[in-house]
This record gives C-alpha cells, structure tokens and sequence, in this order.
C-alpha cells in the first residue's frame, strides 16, 4: 500500500497539464468566465483539440481509441482538466454511447458510429426517459413496430415521447430505448435504437430548468421511420445494453477531481467574504466547520474511488459498488454548491441576465451561484435517482 | 499508487483471524472479561509464542517482523471484528511507538521484551480535567539529580490493570496548557509511589485510576527530549489513532454484518424484514459509512509516514470514524429492535466499543477541530 506517483507518473502529469495549458481555447475560457450558455461550436472546441492529439476518449479500448492509461494516468489526467477548468468531454457520445457500440454493437456499426463520437463530428443525445418512466426506466411505452417498407427494406416504425433529453436541441443523432414487444415483461421487451434526429417526425421541444436555462428538452417521435441495422443488440434485448451504459454513467459521476477543484475556490470566496463579526467567513466557527466537514467528506470519497479503480485495475469493472461514489458524488457537488451559495450571502440574489451595459452587481465569483446551485439538484435525480441507487446496492451488493 | 496488501500481509491477517476464530468467540470472551483478571495471560503468551505478533510492527534487527503502521492496521482490525481486551494497542502500538521513536538508548530491550510478550504497557497522559488537549497537563515531573521526581494523577488509563510499564506525560516546566515543557517517561507500574485503582470499562475492557506520590525515576526513565516531548507524544498519539481506526473497521464490518443477518431472519406482517425499503435503505447508509470508513483508515495509515500530512489525515480519518460508530452503532441496535438491548447478543456489545472507539483520543468534534485548524488555519 502506497500514494506515492512514480518519475514517470509525474512527468506524466507534467505532460498533460502542459500540453492543457498551451491548447485550451481561449475563446472558450472566456465564454465560461462570463457564466454564459455555450453555443454547439464552443462545446465542440475542446473536444476536435482532444480528439486530433488522441485524448478525447482515455477509457476506450486501444483498439477504437482509447489511450491505453493506466487508472492513476487516468486519474492524474482528470485532476489536471479539473484544475484548469477546463470543460469536461460531453458525456453522451464518448462515455454513454460509444461502451455501448463496442461492446455490444457489429462491426459494421462500430466502424460507422465510433469515429463519428471520437472525432467530435456527431453529437450524440439520450432518448431514455419519458413522462411516465424515470425512476421505473423499464416502464417506458414509446412504440417501435417492425415494417417491410415499399423499398423492400425492414424499418421501425417509432411513436412517443422522450423527456429530459440534455441538450437535444444540438444534436444530430440520438440513442433511444423502444418497446419492441408490449407484450413482454417490461425489461424484454426492449431494444436499443440510433437514431438521426433530422428524420421527419422528430419534434425536439425546450424544457427551462427552474434556473432559467434551457439545458433538457421533450422530444415527441411521431412515426419515424428507422432502419433496422440502426439498432443495437438483439432486438428485445435493449435492456442489456441500457443497464451497462448506465453503470458507465455511475462510474464517472464522482466527480472527485472537480469537486476538488471547486472546494478550493469556496476556500477562496469564503476568505474574502466577511463574517458578521467582520472577520473572513473561512475564520467564522460555524462555517468553517460545515468546510471542515465537506473537506473530509470528500477525502472519504476520493480514497473510496481510488480503491474502486485499484478494484477495476485487478479485472473487476465498474460494479455496483460505483452507487456509492453517485451517492456520495453527488451530495458532495450539491453541498459545495449550496455552501458557495451561502458564502455570497445577499449576492446570491442578482439573477443572471444580461442587461445590455455589462452592469452586475456583487464580486465576480458571486457570478452564477444561484444558477448553478438550482441546477445542481439535477445530480442526485439523475442517473438513477440517489434513492434507485440505494436499492441497487441493498440488492445487488448486501443480498437484501 | 496502490491499495493492496503483500503476500507476508495477507498472510499476518489469516494467522490472527484463524487463531481468533478458535479462541475469542463471543462466550469465550465474555467468560473471560466478567472475572479476573480481566484479560488472558495465555491468549498474549499465544501471541508472542505461537503468533509472533507482538513484533508485527518492529523492523527484524529489533527481532520483529519488519512491518509497520499497515501490519498494525490489520492486527486491529482482526481484533475488532473479535472485541480484543488483550493491551496490544497501548503494549505494541504506544508502548513500542515511544520506544521506537524516542532513540531511548534501553528501548532494543524494552522492545524486545514487548515482542517476547513479557512486558506490557498502558498509556497514563489523560488526567481528570485535561479533556482531550494532550498539553493540558498538570501531572509534574521535577529534576531530582540525575532522576526525576513525578507527582499527580492520570485518568481512565487503559489496560493499565494488565501493564507491567506506564508511559507517563508529565510537565516538567512551564504553565498548566503550554506545548514546551512537556516530557515523556517509561515507569515501571510497581515503582515506589505509584497507586492504581482498578475498574472496568463499559465496553468490557479494564482501566485504572493512577496516583503518583513522589516517584523517583532514574535520568533512563526519560523517553525523548526533556520539555520538548509534545511533538513525539503527538506522532504516537497519531499511530494510536490509526490503529484505533483499524479496530473500528472490523467492529463496523461486525456490526453491518450482524444487522443484514437479523433483519434477513427476523419476519414481522409476514415477512423477512429486510424485505422494507425504509431498513434496506438504512443498511445502505451503514454500508456507505462503512466504506467511507475503510477509505479513510487505509489513507490515514498511509499518510503516518508523512510529517507534513500526518495529522491532518489522521483527524479527517478520525472525523469520519467517530461519525460512521455513532450511524452504524445506533442504527444496528435500532434494527435489532428489542433484541438490540438485550447483553446475550453481541451487537450490543460491538455497539459498546463502537462509542468508545468514538472518544477515543479525541471525538469527532476535538479531531473536527484539529483538523480546521492543520486545514483552514486559525478561526478569526
């Protein structure tokens, strides 16, 4: 047992915060430092920079892509994207998607979507959630019956509705979860379909998040024609692929290094904000605590994920031991967030608009607080509700 | 980086655990501790002779196994899950940590000694109204010649009624709370002058009320430097705690294990109870506190070695313990329902030690503080 890197670990690290350094886009950076919603190209910067030097994709086998690093360069390099703010991969095409393709997927169908995902040219969105099936995802009614179109050629016939399909409104193709047999228990009668979001009858419509963004969105599907060698897997066997990507999901969504990185810049507010007593708030013996704590929380959480990837280095994948790290990911991001909110104290109030003569009110760091504190609820619902994945862990790692 | 254990460390955690299989089990325990002395003689022969234990953590030159605060790691943590009375905490992991680190020109034989399982030791530095500041001190030890002279009196001293040696802090110059002046010394507990009232503790371990009355030691008494001894009295104090740590992990694993099996025998309205979201969800929480645990022992145990970290990871480490002893402690007796308050059960008992271990050398709000201090700096 050990923490030490070793040489070449270090100048492993050294080598990718340089080369952060030197390639991060300028323009970028400064769109997020006025807290503003990025637009398609500004998402797409940083991922074309990674994807050209061969970085856009670590956790993906060598053979598609993947880089081939060890967990702890994995987990250096994750550290060191955090530390430079620097926006993270959209998750939708490289992390959720593409697990799924290589593993389930033909070859043909590898060969045709994973360049696509890698290389930043297809954005990607999710169709798994609808208005009757969150929680209970197995539930979900949107229809696709098999044809024999004029053209000789078999197609899904597609109706329903999709819900909270993050950022559909720039998507080109997105990964939907059907029901092929309605008359089968609901988790077999499921398949995996791709999707081309510009086939006719696809209506994407804007969700505002009680923050005011417009991140999610409803898509209504009404007759779409797919083909079938757009599907994934086996038909009715959809569930498969959706329970691996999902435990995909749940492995990243610690969170650690950002969490780090954010609980530094709390630090940093809370020394310059005062407290009643006119000292700095971080001096203030009932907020420094709630610091204190959260500090320790997420050391907790930090060792608790280097020893699930030590796991996963051994041959164990991502178990259902990684609903502790969505747990405990996600309380540690939504506390960060609401102790930042409360550091600000009365400039947490100015909501974010644009006034038209660059006026705002309070510190920079004050900028978005509010905002990212109402959004941040998002992350315990997500993924699998935080209560789920409590019932995943009584059943699959206690036996209950 | 890397989080696993050697063969030779595997191999230490087997040896004790099947040797405690055979010989701790809870009747056997319980028999034991409820009569005197309070501890088992032949079970600590058994660890120095057949287990060699005793040297886990001493380099092979000393005549141990040439392990360090991880063996000690794992020694407590089979010594949880078995509610361990036997002074292998004060004895090998205090005892043997003054010794090591204070460069005490006696401490080869006192160590050895310790390893062949003929001396014992317990730890006399709290004292009725010091808390837990390891400075507050108002035992004094008085240059007398080449000796010294101790007087004052220790509180709640641990395995004292099974020591052969006390480790004593005393002040030797300065005011009641001041960090200089402080000094560490090894006494024999049946010197001339030292008095011991005996009694035992809740969790069913033994402990001692101790006088010191004019005790003249000899100048070799002294371990580490005169009046300046906090920084090697905290260094221990750290490897006490995480060690104690280790202790916490298996009586935790016990006492998630313990509530999973009754709530998964015990049916009431027709089922198994753990069939209830609301109990299922709870048991979750207890393993989440559980594993949270481990993390954090396994980086504190690490983190001894370093200066700079030590005692920042160790209180962090000791945070997260006091806090997961009183969720999963309470909560197991809370799903055991009546049974949980019953003595024939052993999750009470594992419950005990589970609160003990929480104040132990600090609670969680004495390391909360420690920890914003070594963290965020002074409070304004």
């Amino acid at each position: 047992m050990n923490l030490d890197f070793t040489p070449e670990e270090n100048a492993f690290r050294d080598e990718v915060r340089a080369f952060i350094r030197d390639n991060y886009p300028a323009e970028l950076r400064a769109a997020q430092d006025e807290h503003r919603a990025l637009t398609k190209e500004e998402y797409l910067l940083w991922h074309r920079i990674l994807a050209k030097k061969g970085w856009v994709a670590p956790s993906w086998p060598v053979e598609h892509g993947g880089t081939g690093w060890t967990p702890t360069q994995k987990y250096i390099w994750s550290e060191e994207l955090a530390n430079a703010d620097a926006l993270p991969v959209l998750p939708f095409g490289v992390s959720m998607l593409a697990p799924v393709v290589y593993t389930f997927g033909t070859e043909e169908q590898k060969q045709r979507f994973l360049p696509g995902i890698y290389n930043g040219d297809v954005w990607w969105c999710q169709g798994y959630s609808e208005p009757g099936a969150g929680s209970d995802l197995a539930s979900l009614k949107t229809r696709a019956e098999r044809i024999t179109a004029d053209d000789g050629k078999e197609y899904y016939i597609v109706n329903g509705q999709k819900t909270w399909t993050t950022l559909g409104q720039h998507a080109d193709w997105g990964f939907f979860l059907v029901r092929t047999d309605p008359d089968a228990k609901p988790q077999s009668g499921i398949s995996f379909l791709l999707i081309d979001m510009k086939t006719p009858g696809i209506t994407v419509r804007p969700i505002i998040t009680l923050e005011g963004g417009h991140e999610v969105n409803d898509v209504f599907l009404d007759n779409v024609k797919v083909p079938v060698e757009n599907r994934i897997f086996h038909e009715n066997q959809g569930w498969t692929c959706a329970k691996a990507l999902l435990a995909h999901e749940r492995s990243g969504i610690a969170g650690v290094a950002r969490s780090k990185r954010n609980l530094e810049k709390l630090r940093t507010i809370a020394k310059t904000e005062r407290s009643d007593a006119g000292g700095s708030l971080l001096g203030d013996a009932f907020f420094r605590r709630k610091v204190a704590e959260l500090e320790i929380d997420l050391s907790a959480l930090e060792f608790t994920e280097l020893r699930t990837l030590a796991g996963e280095s051994s041959g164990k994948g991502p178990g259902p031991e990684s609903s502790i790290l969505k747990i405990k990911g996600t309380e540690i991001q939504q506390r960060l967030q609401e102790l930042a909110l409360e550091a600000v104290g009365h400039y947490g109030a100015p909501f974010l608009r644009d006034l038209g003569d660059n006026f705002q009110a309070g510190p920079d760091y004050a900028r978005g607080l509010a905002g990212e504190y109402f959004n941040g609820r998002k992350t315990s619902i997500y993924g699998g509700s935080n209560e789920i994945q409590r019932n995943i862990i009584a059943k699959m790692v206690l036996g209950l | 980086m890397d989080f696993s254990f050697t063969e030779e460390q595997s191999m230490l955690r087997d040896t004790v655990a099947s040797y405690l299989a055979d010989t701790y089990d809870f009747d056997k325990r319980r028999a034991a501790i409820s009569k005197e002395p309070g501890w088992r003689p032949e079970v600590w022969k058994a660890f120095a002779e057949e287990l060699g234990i005793l040297g886990a953590p001493f380099s092979e030159e000393l005549g141990g196994l040439g392990g360090g605060p991880i063996e000690n790691m794992i020694v407590m943590e089979e010594f949880g899950k078995a509610l361990v009375v036997e002074p292998y905490l004060p004895t090998v992991v205090i005892g043997g940590g003054f010794l090591k680190h204070s460069g005490h020109a006696g401490a080869a034989d006192l160590i050895g000694e310790i390893i062949a399982g003929t001396a014992t030791f317990a730890f006399a530095y709290a004292e009725p109204k010091g808390r837990y500041n390891l400075a507050d001190l108002t035992t004094t030890a008085k240059k007398d010649g080449a000796g010294w002279v101790i007087n004052g009196m220790k509180a709640v001293v641990v395995g004292a009624p099974f020591a052969s040696h006390l480790i004593v802090t005393a002040r030797t110059s300065g005011g009641q709370r001041d960090a200089q002046g402080i000094s560490v010394f090894v006494v024999p507990k049946d010197a001339q002058g030292v008095s011991t009232r005996d009694y035992p503790t809740v969790d069913g371990n033994r402990a001692s009320e101790v006088t010191f009355e004019n005790v003249s030691v000899g100048a070799d008494a002294l371990l580490g430097p005169a009046d300046n001894g906090l920084p090697l009295i905290e260094k221990v104090v750290d490897e006490a705690i995480a060690a104690t740590c280790g202790e916490a992990i298996g009586v935790f694993r016990k006492l998630h294990e313990g509530t999973l099996d009754y709530t998964k025998q015990r049916k009431q309205f027709g089922a198994p109870i753990s069939s209830f979201q609301v109990l299922q969800h709870r048991m979750v929480d207890m393993f989440i506190q559980l594993e949270q645990s481990i993390s954090m022992t396994y980086m504190a145990t690490i983190k001894l070695s370093d200066d700079a970290e030590r005692s920042k990871a160790v209180s962090a480490a000791k945070v997260q313990i006091g806090k997961a002893a009183k969720f999963i402690g309470q909560n197991a007796i809370q799903l055991h329902g009546g049974m949980g308050m019953t003595d024939e059960m052993a999750i009470g008992h594992y419950f005990k030690r589970a609160t003990l271990i929480e104040s132990a050398f600090g609670n969680t709000d004495h390391h909360l503080g420690r920890y914003e201090f070594l963290s965020l700096g002074q409070a304004a």
